[in-house]
């Protein structure tokens, strides 16, 4: 009987590193880089059973629009390796309602929120976060383009780097000064650094990447596409590298532009990978699904990871993948090996 | 309140088709009503299967050295539940719940049919239980397409005033379906409510048949769900409020257990054209109403069921005593 390991949750944790994890997402400060991913922490409440999500840097909202919206058909959703595919048809109660019970909530609950916006027009966008603007809460915007422009005969926005640009700049105007404005980029363009420098040139504080990339299930048993909205949106870990290039292109072309990243982060290094392409925060996505307390298991995850390659903060690490190739850094260097034995000591005397 | 907990496999079991897994989920046990569900990671750490399986829970223990226990029952129907499949004792599993709203209990002692289609008898025998304790009447219906799908039949005799059995092949029991023999034992029971969990297919039947006797029903859905807890909205269907609208809710908060005359059965996975915010809604809807009216709520607190005669099966008393 006593052979049982019963492990409950928290289990024999290597302390954490003392090590200033603070970053910015344009003016606005974070305790530390790590928020959630718009529609995959609806509006915090529910994570909050799962982890203090005050103590992570902060709660993207789902996009929210003007009007109260009931989404696609189902199925919504297919597994696919290492990820999924969904096609939500952005489900949601319209901006009066979520200011008043979700956006309340965060704002009594303490949370930075990011509040993510949609719109079917450039009117909308505007209409909304001009809602928004009147009321309390709200530390960023990020503005989701990736919908269809209904002026456009449904082109996204996102592939549309003028209608992209009209969007930002409405927005921008409609939002108070000092609340950052972040714009959320699709992969699903042949040169997302043009897109990149359209709507920073428009407005935008900074840049949120990547939205899903478009894909496909067909269901072998129906032979019919396994979801009703036929196509839908590829997240999760299978689509990690191709956020991470498009972060690291972005980056390069712009460095002074603060970036989002996100795209398949799991682990602590997932997202130090993305730090290192140029992010100063990262989101964690459809993985919530999977585990939906690793936003708080991935906050640390990365405090220890920046912290064992010698970074004295998290801020000497953004972007440093892109140093130049001769800086003689010892990548052994002492301060690693000296740490690793630190480590080893302290869990041998734990074990005593 | 769900909880995420690191468990371990206490047993695993073959019964017919099925396999009967207990886990040691403190946390979960605790809080768990019948009707709840939990989602299990499957595949390991490093799974590619990224999400989380639902199960019904369909039973817990709180005493022991374990601290406290929780049962499924599955059949393999696919690569995650053929990982459950092997695991051993022992093995770690990682477990998220209780989730979802449990099935509601009548305040009065009043007749009970409890109707299970294959592994969706798993969550009705706690549920007999706590009915049994009320001093309700308890019948079983169980059915299942063969013998080797048919879950619990000795279980639901052993705590019921009477058990009838379908099979579709006539493997066991009558032949035919659970809704064939229902009407008999509501009359001969003068049954007040109907519990069901099973295929869509046979909870919508069960809805039409207590429909026409005038009685109520509880369902316990099985939706496809990406993560269980509330946050993607891949798990809506149609369903009407108190209000008398349809909205297109979350079957793994404000389910999986709906009142049968609620869920607009024949219209799972449509988006009807009168929910609220659906394309024709919003085209009907002018934008005035939008200025002028109060916000209308789409997701959460859907008013729990109002009848007089019905108390939840709550959480009340645990969640005081949490905060
Ligand atoms: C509330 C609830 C309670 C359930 N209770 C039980 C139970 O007590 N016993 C039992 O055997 N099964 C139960 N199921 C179904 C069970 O979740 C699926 O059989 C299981 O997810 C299949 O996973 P797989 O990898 O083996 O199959 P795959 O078909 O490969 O799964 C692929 C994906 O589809 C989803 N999926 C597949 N089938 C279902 C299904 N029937 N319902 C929902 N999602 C599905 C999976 O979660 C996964 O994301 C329940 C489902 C729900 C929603
Ligand atoms: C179910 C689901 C719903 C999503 N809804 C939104 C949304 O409303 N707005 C948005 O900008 N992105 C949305 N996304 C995209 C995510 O925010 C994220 O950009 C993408 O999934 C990649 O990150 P991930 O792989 O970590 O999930 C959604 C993703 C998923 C899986
Ligand atoms: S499964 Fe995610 S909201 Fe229900």
């Amino acid at each position: 009987m006593t052979r049982m390991r019963l492990t409950t949750k928290p289990e024999t944790e290597q302390p954490l590193p003392d090590i200033d994890m603070s970053t910015h997402l344009g003016e606005l400060p974070l305790v530390n880089p790590i928020l959630t991913a718009s529609g995959c922490a609806a509006a915090g409440r529910e994570l909050d059973q799962f982890f203090d999500i005050t103590t992570i840097g902060g709660i993207v909202t789902k996009s929210v629009m003007q009007n109260p919206r009931s989404g696609r058909p189902t199925p919504r959703m297919a597994e696919t390796p290492s990820g999924m595919l969904n096609s939500i048809g952005l489900q949601g109660p319209g901006v009066d309602s979520f200011i008043e019970r979700d956006l309340a909530w965060l704002h009594e609950r303490g949370a930075t929120t990011v509040v993510s916006i949609a719109g079917g027009s450039v009117e909308e966008f505007a209409k909304v976060a001009g809602k928004l603007r009147m009321a309390t809460g709200v530390s960023g915007i990020e503005v989701n383009i990736s919908c269809p422009n209904v002026e456009s005969r449904g082109e996204v926005f996102a592939c549309d780097p003028v209608a992209a640009a009209e969007v930002v700049s409405a927005v921008r105007r409609s939002t108070t000064p000092g609340v950052p404005v972040f714009v959320k980029l699709s992969p699903d363009v042949t040169d997302i650094v043009s897109v990149a420098h359209a709507v920073v040139e428009a407005g935008a504080d900074g840049l949120s990447m990547i939205n899903t990339t478009l894909g496909m299930v067909i269901n072998t048993d129906t032979m019919r596409p396994a979801l009703a909205g036929i196509t839908g949106g590829l997240s999760g870990p299978a689509i990690r590298p191709m956020a991470v290039r498009c972060v690291w292109q972005v980056h390069q072309a712009m460095p002074e532009v603060p970036i989002l990243g996100m795209g398949g982060i799991r682990t602590g290094l997932d997202a130090l990978e993305f730090i290192l392409a140029g992010a100063s925060a990262v989101s964690i996505g459809t993985v919530i699904f999977h585990d939906p307390s690793s936003p708080a298991r991935i906050r640390d995850e990365l405090a220890r990871a920046v912290a064992e390659r010698g970074f004295a903060s998290l801020n000497d690490a953004i972007g440093y993948a892109h140093r130049e190739p001769d800086i003689e850094l010892e990548p052994q260097g002492p301060a690693f090996v000296e740490f690793d034995e630190a480590l080893e000591d302290s869990e041998s005397s734990a074990d005593l | 309140m769900a909880v995420q907990v690191k468990g371990e496999v206490l047993d695993i079991r073959r019964i017919g088709s099925y396999f009967n897994l207990s886990m040691v989920a403190p946390g979960i046990a605790e809080h768990a009503r019948p009707g709840h569900f939990v989602a299990l990671n499957v595949g390991g750490d490093s799974s590619s299967l990224l999400l989380r399986r639902a199960f019904s829970i369909y039973r817990t223990e709180q005493r022991g050295v374990y601290g406290g226990t929780v049962d499924i029952v599955f059949s393999i129907a696919g690569p995650g539940t053929a990982w459950l499949a092997d695991r051993q004792r022992h093995d770690p599993i990682d477990i998220v719940g209780p989730l979802g709203r449990p099935f509601v209990l009548p305040a009065e002692p009043v007749p009970c049919v409890l109707i299970g289609g294959g592994y969706g008898a798993a969550p009705l025998f706690t549920l007999a239980e706590k009915l049994r304790e009320r001093g309700c009447r308890v019948d079983f219906v169980l059915g299942a397409s063969t013998e080797d799908r048919l879950f619990g039949a000795l279980e639901g005799k052993r705590m019921s005033q009477s058990i009838a059995i379908t099979t579709e092949d006539g493997s066991l029991g009558e032949r035919g379906r659970v809704t064939d023999v229902l009407p008999r034992i509501i009359e001969r029971s003068d049954s007040a409510v109907l519990y069901a969990c099973g295929p869509m297919g046979m909870l919508q039947a069960v809805a039409k048949t207590a429909e026409r006797y005038g009685i109520h029903s509880q369902c316990a859905v099985e939706e496809s769900m990406a993560c269980g807890v509330g946050v993607c909205m891949t798990c809506v269907m149609p369903v009407i409020g108190d209000d008398g609208q349809t909205r297109m809710v979350r079957s793994c908060v404000e389910g999986p257990v709906f009142r049968g005359d609620r869920v607009r059965w024949s219209e799972v996975g449509t988006v009807p054209d009168d929910t609220i915010g659906s394309i024709a809604w919003t085209q009907a809807t002018n934008d005035s109403l939008f200025a002028a009216s109060a916000p209308v709520a789409v997701e959460e607190d859907l008013p729990v069921d109002g009848e007089d005669a019905f108390v939840e099966a709550s959480d009340a008393d645990d969640e005081g005593s949490a905060s």
